[in-house]
């Protein structure tokens, strides 16, 4: 357990501000990194969401300045209908990769994993800093396409060939935007793939004296299942990207088959195949919805147990769920190609383990509820946004009955009720899973405590606007309005543009409500009242066990020694209402397993 | 606090899902599924049907219960003991493998028959064939004309400019000579129809919501699908798969006539060919 620990030692406490802050090894300074990143990235997608609603609710409306972003996209500041795409792809891209990926499992999972198993840092510092740089290069080639002559690609967050792979001849971005974005994707799959196996390694031999695997938190489950999932997936997904990188520079034609005509000029290319790369990209694309969402499953739960002052009815089951949701998460991604031309046998392969893989996700639910049962819940923000992560993952998860249903797929697949189930499951509910990790662990992580007065707005606001925007979604779609459109024009789809208008209205609130939180954010890392101590939450697991913020090697001269399972509140006969998984302290507790 | 989020749940849930049982959202939009105007679509609106109940049920039932629980559990005194929930663990765990389980495994089941409705049986040998193209961003259609066959595709002698959008080489190929090519889709009324789709350039996607129909282009793979339509009308046939900038008005008409009528208007399109 302890033979990879004297790698991570060996990097001493950095003295120079670059290696402090930049360049650093630290894996709680990178985590911090990976935070900020997906900060600044979700203000560009959020901003880019407002601009497409916008002009879903009022086509012709002219947005103040947006021709400032691009003179062609947006002549007299109205929107031409691919830049409208060209921002949904940004949008979407961005907001996955960089946002859903980065904060809840890079981000929080740095930070804490090390600290939660008791290690002085993961086992590879060096990968641990390229991984970072590596995603960071990743955004910038992303963002610079924003910035080349026709602007980012078009073709959606999915980049379905042969659009994406037939070069400039598909419309505008259709060139060096979809090169920048396929880059910018292989490197943010190696930067994740360094980051995977730092976690991988860092929990299987990293952990401190005590802390057996059924020892960790489920905060550190979730991370730990997630990046075998990041291991698999990304690595998939980073050749899908290089293959259709060289459809574009080098003349090959993985992903166009011949005898296709442009413009009445057959295309120079044969063999290739479109579906191809559809089964390439869902291989990576459904254990993605989980790599978002899993992280969150486990933070909640860790933020649930120490506001109810229980630990969960069973620890494993959890484990054991989550686990079960990545094994079969490999197994479903044919749910996205129903209609694509597969053979139709394979979407009833790719039906059934999609209808089974709500069981786990329903266990976990029950047991959350069952938890919830008789705890003593404390309310705060950190637990507010945690209960309301149950609340849209169920919204969400329930509409994924419909869309694993091939027969109901046909009139659905495609419209907005994917766009709706999609967006909670593993948007809103992602998003909420962050913001209870960044309301539980500010102090922890900046040693000053975020405004709760300001957080408890912060929720309420976005818990009700995040279903004012995305429950009409559902309906619009089972009323057949068709995603991607930068406008209605169909006579079927006119009718619907009120719907339209008040989801902008409600997307333009829950959005502003964010700057309260950034607000919070900002003044509370520098000008928030002081942690009161080192646990403020009165948490059990190892990071409440540090100083806050932690030191540089976590846990200073001497390493921690576990004694119990990570959640021992309310035991009985104790001396307080929790025991510290570091104290010797005997405890005779019924939910204690073995 | 924690009572106006209680509230707040409940007020959600059934405020989404008035719109869901009435089918309307204010202002007298009708939000359900459109009309159903084929012969097996009524195995898809019943299986939504079933479905929209079993995961009605549920999103009603946790949430109201995840909002009792938050306003019950709350409230507390610092004496109060833990309580465990009746079954605990287990009894969950088997709930949800009983109820989800065979809830799941029952919409699977049923699902089967309205899938292989439309794509294990394969069409009736007298089935009309029309043939689907797409392309950026435009539908045409083409009728094999009175000898039953199409004449081959030319992807090189596809062109815009004289309107050859199917690239057919009518002095050489005699199948292609009585091809009649229309923008818009017409069919007989309880007429089965062979859909032969055919992309020209890119991933585009047949979809007629009240046929109950969708089903992508894929290029490099021509693909299939029958069905057939019950109500004489007008409807849109839309694109779903994202194919470029004209993306959003990418659409064609679906004309479902009489016979009779429809007779007459191919007659009318083979004389403008």
């Amino acid at each position: 357990m302890h033979d990879m620990s004297a790698h991570a030692a060996q990097h001493g406490a950095p003295t120079s501000f670059i290696r402090k802050h930049i360049f650093s090894l630290d894996h709680k300074v990178i985590g911090k990194q990976y935070y900020d990143l997906a900060l600044v990235a979700v203000l560009i997608g959020m901003v880019l969401s407002w601009i497409m609603r916008l002009h879903l609710g009022w086509a012709s409306l002219a947005i103040p300045g947006l021709h400032l972003l691009s003179k062609t996209g947006a002549p007299g500041d109205v929107m031409t209908p691919e830049y409208y795409l060209q921002l949904m792809t940004m949008h979407g891209t961005i907001m996955v990769f960089f946002v859903l990926t980065t904060a809840p499992f890079a981000a929080f999972g740095n930070f804490f994993l090390p600290i939660q198993a008791g290690a002085e840092d993961m086992p590879f510092p060096h990968f641990n800093m390229m991984s970072f740089w590596v995603t960071f290069t990743g955004f910038i080639v992303l963002v610079a396409s924003f910035f080349v002559s026709d602007g980012p690609t078009l073709g959606g967050w999915t980049q379905y060939a042969p659009l994406s792979a037939a070069g400039p001849v598909g419309g505008p971005g259709e060139g060096w935007g979809v090169v920048l974005w396929a880059a910018s994707i292989a490197f943010f799959c190696v930067g994740q793939l360094f980051g995977s196996l730092n976690f991988i390694t860092t929990t299987l031999d990293m952990r401190c004296k005590g802390m057996s695997l059924l020892r960790l938190p489920l905060s550190a489950w979730g991370w730990f299942i997630t990046s075998v999932m990041g291991l698999t997936a990304f690595a998939v997904l980073m050749p899908a990207c290089i293959l259709l990188i060289l459809d574009h520079v080098a003349g090959t034609s993985f992903f166009v088959p011949g005898g296709l005509v442009v413009n009445d000029q057959v295309l120079p290319h044969q063999g290739g195949s479109t579906l191809l790369w559809q089964h390439l990209f869902w291989f990576f694309g459904h254990p993605e919805v989980y790599i978002a969402i899993v992280p969150g499953m486990g933070i909640v739960s860790h933020v649930l147990i120490t506001n109810m002052r229980r630990p969960m009815l069973s620890h494993r089951v959890i484990i054991y769920s989550m686990a079960a949701l990545a094994v079969l998460s490999y197994m479903v991604y044919g749910h996205h190609m129903f209609v694509s031309g597969m053979n139709p046998v394979s979407s009833l392969a790719f039906s059934f383990p999609t209808l089974v893989i709500t069981i786990p996700s329903a266990i976990i639910v029950l047991i959350w509820l069952g938890s919830l049962y008789g705890s003593k819940l404390r309310i705060n923000s950190a637990s507010l946004f945690a209960l309301g992560f149950i609340s849209m993952f169920i919204s969400g998860g329930i509409s994924g009955f419909f869309l694993a249903q091939p027969s109901i797929d046909i009139m659905v697949h495609a419209t907005y009720f994917v766009v709706g189930h999609f967006h909670l499951v593993m948007g809103v509910a992602a998003m909420f899973g962050i913001f209870a990790g960044t309301y539980f662990w500010f102090p922890k992580m900046f040693g000053r405590m975020m405004n709760e007065t300001l957080g408890k707005i912060h929720f309420w606001c976005s818990f009700v606007g995040a279903y004012a925007i995305f429950m009409p979604f559902h309906y619009l779609g089972i009323a057949g309005n068709v995603r991607r459109y930068q406008a209605f024009v169909d006579d079927y789809l006119i009718p619907l543009i009120p719907v339209h208008k008040f989801i902008t209205v409600a997307a333009l609130f829950t959005g502003a409500v964010q700057l309260i939180f950034v607000y919070n954010l900002i003044y509370s890392r520098f000008k928030g009242p002081k942690a009161p101590n080192d646990n403020p939450w009165e948490g059990t697991s190892l990071e409440w066990s540090t100083a806050t913020p932690p030191p540089h090697n976590n846990f200073g001269d001497k390493m921690p020694v576990v004694y119990h399972d990570p959640y021992q509140y309310s035991v009985e006969g104790a001396s307080a209402d929790y025991i510290m998984q570091t104290s010797p302290e005997p405890v005779h507790s019924p939910d204690e397993e073995k | 606090m924690a009572k106006l989020v209680a509230v707040t749940i409940v007020v959600i849930a059934i405020l989404s899902a008035i719109p869901i049982i009435t089918h309307t959202w204010p202002g007298n939009i009708s939000v359900g599924l459109p009309q159903d105007i084929s012969t097996h679509g009524y195995l898809i609106d019943e299986q939504y049907a079933d479905t929209m109940i079993e995961a009605g049920v549920s999103f009603l039932a946790s949430q109201l219960l995840l909002a009792y629980f938050i306003w019950r559990f709350s409230s507390y005194k610092p004496g109060d003991k833990i309580k465990k929930f009746p079954g605990g663990a287990t009894g969950l765990v088997v709930a949800a493998f009983l109820l989800v389980g065979t809830e799941v495994l029952a919409l699977g089941v049923f699902g089967t028959k309205a899938w292989g409705s439309v794509y294990f049986t394969p069409p009736s040998p007298n089935a009309m064939a029309v043939q689907a193209q797409a392309g950026q961003f435009a539908f045409y259609f083409r009728y094999p004309g009175p000898d039953g066959t199409f004449g081959p595709i030319h992807p090189n002698l596809v062109s815009e400019a004289s309107a050859n959008f199917f690239g057919l080489d009518t002095t050489n190929d005699p199948d292609s000579k009585d091809d009649i090519v229309t923008a818009e889709m017409a069919i007989p009324v309880n007429r089965e129809i062979h859909l032969l789709m055919h992309s020209k350039d890119m991933g585009h996607s047949f979809y007629v919501p009240e046929l109950r129909i969708q089903q992508d282009f894929v290029p490099g793979l021509d693909v299939s699908v029958h069905f057939t339509a019950t109500k004489i009308g007008k409807y849109e046939i839309v694109c779903t798969q994202l194919c470029g900038l004209g993306h959003y008005n990418m659409k064609a008409y679906l004309e479902v006539m009489s016979q009779e009528d429809f007779d007459k208007w191919l007659k009318q399109q083979a004389a403008l060919q």
